[in-house]
């Protein structure tokens, strides 16, 4: 390949802007920290660290950045869809674009979103100093980090994948793809995946063995519950993924025939393969939202949650649900009428127990008291959306009428009904609910307020002409259409919706920086008179988060001590161990980074090169002795004096 | 406030299209598509029922019990919850489900059969095939091949014989019937019949790379004479089908409409049958032995 193909997506002026941009915003982070000599704080805190609060913030971070990337993506398809006939874009780019914006929002937009507030708060949530393999939880990130910078990668370098989101062999073979654009897809989701499945054994690990004293799993925060339920779904599902994405590469990279048109390969398998582990991520995403949610509608209307064990119970039959269901993503491949029935009637299941969980939040406002903040308009806002994307999932469900929702804008509205309301609501009310945890003041709530209504607005204005669109037989991924099919106004409308979407994100995102210019710092520790144990500890958290780890002794226990004027935090303090900081899961997973990168372009001996690298990483770590570290009982009784008195 | 810009957007859309044809989906010209389109109506009339349940909720609670109304010193009380209301919204759902399931099964049913009233008569079978970004339509019983348009009698059962010469498509003619994948290892079957003379636009509407928005074809409905005298029209000024010509066909992108007085099926078999392939093991014969009692 020569340099001219290497480079063959920067002739392309958009893309040539967006790898100019990306470079740029890379130059401008490595001179800031030079020009500041914050090298050293750099690596010591942030790229070395153990410590799951400051790697749930990385992870947010990298969600933001990838929210604008994927964000950017879908304003081209918006404006190049906006007027029929349109040549903003030609086949290939936008091919390269939907599929990218796809990858970008549901991997390495929401995954790290949720997996970020899972890491910051959890361990705060049930008394714990850490999570149960701190070292791991690096490794997690920083391979995650990787899998999202090689994707990135691809839009400089190569090409990036063009086969869609869901890559259906044989479109994503080697003979109808044979740009590295793919590779980059199997490698980069390898990474990552891995990433994911590590983080789905820490935390189960975590909440199974480390919760305070006296919190039973009934007594957890229900946050909690939706976490344990979301990890255990990881563990159950990316395996499939990950032996998938495998296939994949030997497919299109070693000859194999697993899902070829002939020599007995089987496309439908990819098909399958994918929906086994791609269903229950829509769940992965969603529960953790539903689980924040609760905390938060609970706060805000100064109430218990209603139904608590119903609501538990209703995650659990959804995540069983999850994994039956898959086939619905193509009932249109032919299986009879039995095949079809069957899975209509597990997937309209899911209806009751998220009915359930709907009702239990609308019923845990009554008699309440409720004040809306920034966190619980997010939540407000999520009911009515996230009803109507609940509503069109039970007709899609039904396979008669997907033969003509199928492949439609209808589906493509309906999704985003629920993953944005869902999903992309969730992390923002989480957010801006734990924000002061993590830094100490908080966002501001005009500002916050202003975003979500653009937000809010401008989503219904996007996405419900999309509905019609589809009822109108509009397919999706056409990169244009016929001025004489009458799809124009309806595009252009949603196209303004996608404007004023831009602009509720960019406020969003200028709160981060006004805030931190404006808002008064040392906030109190329980800012929004929580109910649940990260309320107890001081914001911003220490660094071992609990100098006494207070006893539990039902749910909503911090509440329950406010009201009696009990201090849970109260004792004698004792030394703290606590995990050393550690450069290896950064360099491990650079070296995984290049070892992907030469195998997406199959130069192999590099590839196997950057490989012994990361083994020698695994071998140095086997015999290291590293026992961690005690703070003092001095250290730990300056510290809370510090944070006490600055109150 | 949010509800009420829905709603506007709502009402905006239906004075937009009220003035125009109805959409797509709900403008069948067949009893397929018809079956469909009442089966979606008659989901959204219930979906819309459940809106109405939640947002009427939502709409309470928000007004009743927001914090600006409430007594400086009132303090909610605690809730555990409450079984009745529990299972009232556990078995009502249940039952709006146990409803459109039965409905799911039956027209699941009904769409993949012939057409209701066609019973007695023998459908006409159509091969439709993809490659790259065009449809072969192949006609085995008239012995005529047509590309990127297809002719079907009125008040005729029709049933066409889906599969692919590459990605997977989804042949899909909105008006006439929901669609279905085409696929390069087996053949897939859609029922349908039109009940008026017309032209209706067909497409492929799965993703298959660079010339997929492109990939239209057109579905004429006419009466059984004027279908007659074209397949006679083909049969005489029309060339056959060589295989040569197939193959430079099949690795073209994208081409206009052409007719042909014989098939590709008597040099290039179509795949096996769903169920067939579901069945056994597939092995390098039965591909030929099963392709041949479809394609004589």
């Amino acid at each position: 390949m020569n340099a001219k193909e290497l480079f063959h997506p920067m002739q392309e002026p958009m893309i040539l802007a967006a790898a100019i941009s990306i470079i740029v915003g890379a130059v401008v982070v490595v001179a800031g920290l030079t020009y500041f000599k914050k090298w050293g704080y750099f690596y010591k805190n942030w790229l070395s660290t153990v410590d799951h609060k400051k790697i749930g913030i990385m992870y947010i971070a990298v969600a933001l950045v990838m929210l604008f990337r994927g964000g950017v993506d879908a304003l081209l398809m918006r404006a190049q869809t906006a007027v029929p006939d349109n040549g903003l874009l030609d086949a290939q780019h936008y091919n390269e674009i939907f599929t990218t914006h796809g990858l970008l929002m549901i991997l390495f937009m929401a995954m790290p979103f949720v997996i970020g507030l899972m890491n910051i708060v959890i361990p705060l949530q049930i008394g714990a100093r850490d999570v149960a393999f701190p070292r791991l939880n690096a490794v997690s990130f920083w391979l995650f980090a990787a899998g999202a910078g090689l994707l990135n990668l691809s839009f400089i370098i190569g090409g990036s994948p063009d086969a869609g989101w869901t890559a259906y062999f044989p479109l994503a073979s080697i003979e109808f793809s044979p740009t590295v654009g793919n590779n980059y897809y199997s490698l980069a989701l390898q990474l990552s995946g891995i990433g994911t499945l590590m983080t789905g054994v820490n935390f189960i690990t975590t909440i199974i063995k480390m919760r305070a004293p006296g919190m039973t799993l009934m007594k957890m925060p229900m946050f909690t519950w939706s976490v344990l339920i979301t990890n255990v779904i990881i563990v159950f599902a990316f395996p499939v993924l990950t032996v998938a994405l495998a296939l994949m590469m030997l497919d299109r990279q070693f000859g194999t025939k697993f899902f070829a048109m002939q020599d007995g390969g089987m496309d439908m398998l990819w098909a399958n393969l994918f929906w086994v582990w791609g269903h229950p991520e829509v769940y992965i995403v969603i529960l953790p939202a539903f689980g924040i949610f609760s905390e938060i509608i609970a706060t805000f209307a100064r109430k218990n949650l209603y139904g608590y064990k119903s609501m538990v119970m209703s995650m659990v039959v959804i995540s069983l649900l999850s994994f039956i269901v898959w086939a619905h993503h193509f009932y249109t491949m032919g299986h009879g009428v039995m095949v079809n029935s069957v899975f209509s009637i597990t997937t309209m299941a899911i209806a009751v127990p998220t009915g359930v969980k709907i009702f239990n939040w609308l019923l845990t406002m009554r008699h309440g008291k409720i004040q809306f903040t920034t966190p619980m308009l997010y939540a407000l806002g999520f009911i009515p959306i996230f009803t109507i994307g609940g509503v069109t999932g039970v007709m899609l469900a039904m396979a008669s009428a997907d033969y003509q929702y199928h492949n439609t804008m209808f589906l493509v509205a309906h999704f985003h009904y629920v993953l944005i309301p869902g999903t992309v609501f969730g992390v923002l009310a989480g957010y801006h609910y734990w924000w002061p945890k993590m830094f100490g003041f908080r966002l501001n709530e005009k500002l916050g307020k202003t975003a979500f209504w653009f937000i809010a607005i401008s989503f219904n204005v996007t996405f419900f002409p999309l509905f019609i669109l589809g009822l109108d037989g509009y397919a999706r991924r056409m990169y244009t259409y016929s001025a004489s099919t009458g799809y124009g106004p309806l595009n252009m409308l949603s196209f303004i919706g996608g404007l004023g979407l831009a602009v509720g994100f960019i406020l969003l995102v200028y709160n981060i920086y006004y805030s931190w210019k404006h808002m008064p710092r040392n906030e109190q520790a329980d800012i929004w008179d929580g109910r649940t144990l990260e309320w107890a500890t001081h914001s911003p958290v220490p660094e071992y988060n609990f100098a006494i780890v207070p006893t539990v002794t039902r749910l909503d226990e911090y509440w329950f001590a406010k009201k009696e004027g009990r201090d849970i935090t109260a004792g004698t303090f004792e030394k703290i161990h606590m995990p050393n900081n550690t450069g290896t899961p950064f360099w491990m997973s650079g070296f995984f980074f290049l070892a992907a990168f030469f195998a997406v372009f199959s130069q192999w001996i590099p590839a196997i090169i950057s490989m012994l690298g990361v083994f020698g990483f695994m071998l140095h770590r086997s015999f290291e002795k590293d026992h961690g570290r005690y703070i003092s009982v001095e250290e730990v009784a300056a510290t809370e004096k510090k944070l006490r008195g600055d109150k | 406030m949010k509800k009420l810009s829905l709603l506007m957007l709502v009402f905006g859309a239906i004075t937009m299209l009220a003035g125009c044809e109805p959409l797509t989906i709900f403008n069948p010209k067949g009893p397929n598509a018809e079956t469909l389109s009442n089966t979606i109506i008659l989901s959204i009339i219930t979906m819309a029922f459940i809106l109405l349940v939640v947002y009427t909720l939502l709409a309470f609670m928000l007004t009743k019990y927001r914090a600006s109304k409430a007594a400086a010193d009132y303090e909610p009380p605690h809730e555990e919850g409450s079984h009745l209301l529990e299972i009232i919204w556990t078995v009502i759902p249940i039952i709006i489900v146990a409803f459109l399931a039965v409905v799911t099964v039956r027209t699941t049913s009904t769409v993949e059969a012939r057409p209701d009233g066609y019973d007695n008569q023998e459908p006409l079978v159509i091969y439709a095939s993809s490659s790259n970004w065009k449809w072969h339509f192949s006609y085995p019983e008239q012995g005529i091949e047509t590309v990127n348009y297809v002719n079907l009698p009125v008040d005729r059962a029709i049933e066409f014989k889906l599969y692919s010469f590459g990605p997977i498509t989804s042949f899909w003619i909105p008006q006439l019937a929901g669609q279905k994948y085409a696929m390069s290892d087996m053949v897939t079957t859609i029922h349908l019949a039109a009940d008026e003379v017309g032209s209706f636009m067909g497409r492929n509407s799965n993703f298959n790379g660079r010339g997929f928005a492109e990939m239209e074809f057109e579905a004429q409905s006419m009466t059984q004479q004027d279908f007659d005298k074209w397949v006679m029209d083909v049969k005489t000024h029309e060339k056959p089908l060589t295989e040569e010509k197939f193959n430079e066909l099949l690795t073209a992108e994208h081409v206009g409409r052409s007719s042909y007085s014989s098939t590709h099926l008597e040099f290039r078999p179509a795949p096996m049958e769903h169920s067939e392939h579901m069945n056994m093991n597939h092995t390098e014969d039965s591909t030929d032995s099963e392709t041949e009692t479809h394609s004589h």
